[in-house]
């Protein structure tokens, strides 16, 4: 059993499925052995930002052959989250493929960090506790703060939260 | 008789019938990829895992349409069922499930060796596949090869024919499914090279084989090479079964005979001598009958020790097979040489001489229906260390494919004769090539020889057939003296009559022919791909039978080169000389076997 909120991402969910189907496939029957796998890829791809509506489609249509032409319960069945959550949450998955966004937060690939250059006071705290060394110093100060505010190289960031958690003033958000 | 419906046609088909045979009743062909059977010979290759078959049931023994989708392959009739073979929904899964199959496929047709007889490439061409939709993940194992079976797993569809083919029909079990899900393939156990297994290279996998996964290892250019020197003379012999099925690549029907364009076409290509392993076969009965008659008379003296019954010893598949499994009972099987062998050493011990060149000089190539030639022509005691007696062993297939690449077209050849002396023989030596053809080739000589008398009847209608008994048995009359033989292909059987043997041959067999391959040498693994159509082999049976009917000669002690050259050269069947050079021993290759079933 498990509980939805809106800190759940569909996608992501039917990945988790996916991922342990592919483990537990035994490999005799083709729809299973290459599907499940080929699944898990588009599911991949989507959760990544990298999935087009293209792959949307082969994603429903793979998983109802899988579900129609596998030889036993295991295969027939592993396509089932994939076919729910496209039904109930058709939104999410074209959210995830246009927008490139996950409203949950919950696909990193798709989220970033954003420091607000009017909110950041330029106190250098988020630059000091970030492993990647992405944080740098604008030349632009805001009206009222001392310091030039910091900004994130989207590029080399690894999405792991430690600046967003270490800034006092609510500077840092996620988009 | 059950009434079903199948693309709207009603037919009746006996109980037990899968959809798609009955769907092949109503003239309906169903894509598959999997499935494999030698109808009639005892092998089938049944997983229902590739899922290519799928049709919809629209009406099931309940009344109802069926949830999912049917393989055909793998799904009984019942009375009463609707079946649709080309809906909308089970078009889209067979496209789908082809376009997952190539999707973890190298897709390299162009260098490919099964091209033109692949079967996926043919499912691909009918399903009309343009682009694969799903990019992801290619499976990548490491390439291994023997002398005689190349393995490339990458292009595996995983179709288990080879292991059945192994496991079942040979007994063998060298192949056999590894890994799960995505990662799972066909290997030896514990990751050995094939070489290393329990594998004796009869090369039926790779005839099975619906893709370039399993093929035979090429040797064209090492025989284009021997060609092109001016320095060598090269010598080629032609295996029975290969004159009835090397038309076949030519478009020619089943079961054309083709001696004598094959003949010409050889000599076009350049070969200096063309011979005949067909003579050598004549040599072979010689050697291997009279070392039964002899096996008979100790017997008859009361000798306890004679090892009875015998077996033959010409498919090298076999040879390795009881060298592998039975190295107790190594004492059994006949020490005669294989005709191959045999010819190789006569063209190395007497032709080269006869004609004034060193024998390393003479290159000596056979054209085999066969991949455990290639193996045998390798094996280090048939040659003298440095220069083997056969150096190269070519299949029907390559011979084709080597005619194809010098524009040679078998059609337009004209019919020409052997070259002499090795050339000539009798029908004996053609049967050599079909299941019961050397038991009966012996039969024919070791009666005459043994009761003095002519044989009343030279046809052992008892010894022939494809689609009988696995174990044929008989009992021949040697005027007076019941002779009791067996005949069987496929190595299982071969392991059945070897444990009967190890209890002490409680049915009293004298004789035994072992063929490994479905019906003999006409279904080997050289051989233009049958692709499960059983009627190709009965046709070169068939052809077989006729070539050896219309020969003048059909005994081989009646071969005058045959006599000419025990005159010249050998003195006598199993003297001296004939044991040095036509006859050799066994090793126990134990060791090399894992685990077999
Ligand atoms: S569906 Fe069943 S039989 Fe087919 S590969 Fe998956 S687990 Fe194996
Ligand atoms: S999320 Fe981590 S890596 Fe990215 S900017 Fe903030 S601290 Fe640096
Ligand atoms: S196995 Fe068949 S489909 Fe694959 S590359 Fe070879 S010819 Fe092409
Ligand atoms: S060549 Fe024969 S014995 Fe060897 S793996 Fe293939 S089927 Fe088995
Ligand atoms: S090697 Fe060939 S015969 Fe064996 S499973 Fe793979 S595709 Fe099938
Ligand atoms: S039966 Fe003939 S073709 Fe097959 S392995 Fe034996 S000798 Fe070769
Ligand atoms: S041919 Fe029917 S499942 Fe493969």
């Amino acid at each position: 059993m498990v509980v939805m909120d809106e800190t759940s991402c569909m996608p992501a969910i039917a990945k988790f499925y996916l991922e342990f189907t592919c483990e537990e496939s035994c490999g005799k029957c083709s729809p299973c052995r290459i599907g499940n796998k080929r699944l898990c890829e588009l599911l991949e791809k989507i959760t990544n930002g990298n999935g087009t509506m293209d792959d949307l489609n082969a994603l429903r249509n793979l998983a109802a052959v899988i579900k129609d032409s596998a030889l036993c319960g295991l295969g027939q069945t592993s396509p089932n989250p994939v076919l729910s959550t496209l039904d109930n949450f058709w939104d999410e998955y074209v959210e995830h493929v246009v927008d490139k966004k996950c409203r949950a937060g919950v696909c990193k690939k798709l989220m970033q960090y954003v420091i607000d250059p009017e909110k950041c006071i330029g106190c250098g705290k988020c630059a000091k506790n970030c492993p990647a060394e992405t944080i740098s110093r604008t030349d632009y100060t805001a009206p009222g703060h001392k310091l030039a505010s910091m900004v994130i190289e989207q590029s080399k960031c690894v999405k792991c939260g430690a600046c967003y958690q270490n800034c006092k003033f609510g500077a840092i958000s996620i988009k | 008789m059950i009434n079903v419906t199948i693309d709207n046609k009603a037919i009746q088909v006996p109980e037990g019938t899968t959809i798609l045979k009955a769907a092949r009743m109503a003239g309906i062909e169903i894509p598959t990829l999997c499935y494999f059977e030698l109808d009639g010979m005892k092998f089938e290759n049944k997983p229902g895992g590739c899922r290519v078959c799928m049709v919809e049931v629209t009406k099931d023994f309940n009344g109802k349409p069926r949830r999912n989708l049917a393989p055909a392959c793998a799904t009984d009739c019942v009375e009463g069922m609707e079946v649709l073979t080309a809906s909308p929904r089970a078009l889209n899964a067979r496209k789908t499930v082809l376009e997952l199959i190539l999707s973890d496929h190298p897709n390299d047709c162009l260098q490919c060796e099964k091209s033109g007889d692949c079967e996926l490439q043919a499912l691909a061409a009918k399903m009309g596949i343009r682009e694969i939709p799903f990019k992801g993940e290619q499976s990548h194992y490491e390439k291994d090869t023997t002398l005689s079976v190349y393995r490339d797993m990458d292009k595996c569809v995983y179709c288990r024919r080879c292991e059945t083919m192994c496991s079942k029909f040979q007994s063998v079990g060298a192949l056999s499914g590894v890994n799960r899900g995505f990662p799972s393939v066909v290997a030896p156990a514990f990751e050995q090279k094939l070489g290393d297994s329990s594998c004796v290279n009869c090369g039926q996998c790779v005839q099975v084989c619906p893709v370039g996964a399993l093929t035979l290892v090429d040797n064209i250019n090492d025989v284009r090479k021997a060609l092109a020197d001016p320095t060598k003379k090269v010598v080629v012999q032609t295996a029975p079964a290969v004159r009835v099925a090397l038309g076949e690549e030519f478009g020619m029907e089943p079961g054309t005979i083709v001696t004598g364009k094959m003949a010409a076409a050889l000599r076009r290509l350049g070969f200096d001598y063309v011979f005949d392993t067909d003579w050598s076969a004549d040599l072979t009965i010689m050697e291997e009958g009279t070392e039964l008659l002899g096996r008979v008379k100790k017997l008859l003296a009361g000798d306890k020790d004679v090892k009875m019954p015998m077996f033959t010893s010409c498919c090298p598949a076999w040879v390795t097979f009881y060298e592998k499994n039975f190295p107790d009972l190594l004492g059994h099987p006949s020490t005669a040489k294989s005709p191959q062998g045999m010819f190789g050493a006569v063209t190395k011990n007497y032709f080269a001489p006869k004609i004034g060149v060193k024998r390393e000089d003479v290159v000596c190539v056979s054209i085999m229906p066969c991949l455990a030639k290639k193996s045998e022509c390798a094996r280090p005691e048939l040659g003298n260390g440095t220069d083997q007696d056969v150096n190269f062993s070519l299949t029907t297939r390559e011979l084709a494919h080597m005619l194809k690449q010098s524009n040679i077209d078998l059609n337009s050849m004209p019919e020409e004769d052997f070259d002499s002396p090795l050339g000539q023989s009798t029908g004996a030596a053609v049967i050599f090539g079909a299941t019961g053809g050397v038991m009966e080739a012996a039969l024919r000589t070791a009666y005459e020889v043994h009761t003095g008398k002519t044989l009343p009847k030279i046809d052992f209608e008892e010894c022939r057939g494809i689609f009988g008994e696995s174990i044929r048995e008989a009992t021949v009359d040697f005027a007076g003296l019941p002779v009791k033989i067996a005949i069987c292909y496929g190595l299982s059987n071969a392991r059945k009559l070897m444990e009967e043997v190890r209890e002490g041959n409680p049915n009293g067999y004298h004789f035994i022919e072992v063929m490994a391959c479905p019906g003999g040498c006409i279904g080997g693994a050289g051989q233009p791909y049958h692709h499960g159509k059983s009627d190709i082999i009965k046709r070169r049976m068939d052809a077989i039978y006729r070539e050896d009917a219309g020969k003048p000669i059909r005994k081989s002690h009646e071969n005058p080169d045959i006599i000419a050259i025990y005159k010249e050269y050998y003195g006598e069947p199993c003297g001296h000389l004939s044991h040095e050079q036509l006859h050799t021993h066994y090793f126990d290759k134990s060791d090399k076997v894992e685990i077999t079933k």
